[in-house]
């Protein structure tokens, strides 16, 4: 592998703008490819999940592409993972968007609807409250960093998990940490230079695990 | 907490940018992709491109742009202008745009914002409104009605009746431009936007009319809007975007503040 430029496996489930992710992880040195190879995605040193839309029509994209199991298997791994908005939704066990519709799982807890009387979708930046400041994704972004949310559901999940909110107009998980996966409620490949911070943390332990392996 | 969005619009036609921005420092101010950087340096929140190209062949010249822009511009940006089918949709946001907005199509067939929000999700579709007003009517209170063709055409629909009918086929916001005050710079009109921010739960972006940065602060603090959109005060150098969340912060409204 490439030290310098480490391999990044965008996973490309056939939904819409991946492209953005894929950019924003080129544009801070990673070697990152939308892919569907399961193959390529084994070999990555780090693996995103990106997502917009609808929870149930992106969990059953995932299934039908035949990725869920290579995602499943990068965590496992203890690879570092980064699932984005839907991304980060998929990753816990339902959402009340799609009921029925299981999700991967991998973290405990259900995504649900954001409150009555407030506008939905939150569709602009918000700023994060930082829970866990030892969060490696949020060296740096301590200090009320600035993140665009487009979303009308968030995860509910155990405090000991939940590394920053933001405020809308209650609390709502904004990033989760488990080991080294991690999920944005937020898109950081459109956060400007917060968001390209974030970027350049997720590549950072990349790196680390690059020279683990 | 609400953020207002501060949010510059550039009208493009085939693939340029058009309405004489005299904009310093850029090295090409007909480039768009150019434009929108500027404006991400500045601050903005999101972009906002209308493509107003005649020609319907010219859907590649778009798609590129969308691609380019992806490449330089790490904020949000939504296409508008000459969507007319899921497939158009599709073109645009694979090439990198976040949201697309449709208006006269989705006029003509409304199933369209259904179709587009089931395939891309909600989040991603904008319904573009040009509202005109009718007067007040018997009972004293103010309609407007949905027009198309640049505002030379009513459709006949109730504006309010329409921004609730794409809210319930999917539509993630609405782009709302009122037709009397666009081109004025005497601000939005501030009872139609109100009235519709009232109508729907969906984010409004309030647009036409802007001359001055009081008449953002209006848009946010008197029409309630979620965003406020500008053309001109921003393409002329009379104020930069920094200046309008400035005015914005000063007068009390949340926004994320510009790069110091």
């Amino acid at each position: 592998m490439n030290g310098d430029r480490p391999l990044v496996a965008v996973l490309d489930y056939g939904i819409g703008n991946l492209r953005s992710a894929q950019k924003a992880l080129e544009r801070v040195g990673a070697d990152a490819r939308l892919t569907a190879d399961p193959g390529l995605i084994a070999d990555a040193a780090g693996v995103v999940l990106p997502g917009v839309g609808h929870f149930g029509t992106c969990m059953e994209q995932l299934r039908s592409t035949g990725l869920e199991q290579p995602a499943f298997d990068v965590i496992e791994s203890g690879r570092p993972f980064l699932g984005i908005c839907v991304g980060m939704q998929m990753l816990f066990e339902a959402s009340e968007e799609a009921p029925g519709v299981p999700g991967m799982g991998v973290m405990p807890g259900t995504v649900r609807l954001l409150p009555d009387g407030i506008v939905r979708p939150q569709m602009q930046w918000n700023r994060l409250d930082v829970r866990r400041p030892s969060c490696p994704l949020l060296a740096g972004l301590t200090d009320g960093a600035w993140m665009y949310f487009v979303h009308s559901y968030a995860p509910d999940t155990d405090d000991s998990f939940v590394a920053a909110t933001c405020d809308y107009p209650t609390p709502v998980t904004a990033v989760t940490e488990r080991g080294r996966l991690w999920a944005t409620q937020f898109h950081p490949e459109k956060s400007g230079d917060a968001g390209k911070r974030l970027a350049q943390n997720f590549l950072a332990a990349v790196r680390a695990e690059g020279c683990h392996r | 907490m609400k953020t207002v969005r501060v949010i510059p619009c550039l009208d493009v036609d085939d693939g340029r940018v058009v309405k004489g921005v005299s904009f310093v420092g850029l090295r090409d101010a007909g480039d768009p992709v150019e434009l929108a950087a500027a404006y991400d340096r500045q601050g903005a929140d999101e972009i906002v491109f209308l493509d107003i190209t005649a020609s319907a062949h010219d859907r590649d010249t778009i798609i590129e742009l969308a691609r380019h822009t992806a490449e330089e511009v790490f904020i949000p940006f939504t296409i508008g202008g000459g969507i007319r089918s899921v497939d158009d949709a599709r073109a645009l946001l694979r090439a990198g745009a976040d949201k697309v907005s449709v208006n006269s199509a989705a006029v003509a067939r409304p199933e369209l914002v259904r179709e587009i929000a089931g395939e891309f999700g909600t989040q991603c579709v904008v319904v573009s409104v040009d509202a005109k007003s009718n007067g007040a009517g018997a009972d004293g209170s103010t309609t407007w009605n949905v027009y198309v063709k640049g505002g030379r055409e009513d459709t006949g629909i109730d504006a309010l009746d329409w921004v609730r009918q794409v809210t319930e086929l999917g539509a993630g916001e609405i782009l709302l431009t009122s037709m009397d005050a666009d081109g004025t710079k005497a601000g939005f009109d501030l009872e139609l936007t109100r009235t519709v921010v009232d109508a729907v739960e969906i984010p409004v972006v309030a647009s036409g009319g802007v001359g001055t940065l009081q008449h953002l602060v209006d848009g946010a603090l008197i029409a309630n809007a979620d965003a406020v959109l500008a053309a001109s005060i921003f393409h002329f150098g009379e104020h930069t975007v920094a200046d309008a969340k400035r005015a914005l912060l000063d007068a009390g409204v949340a926004v994320r503040p510009p790069a110091a």
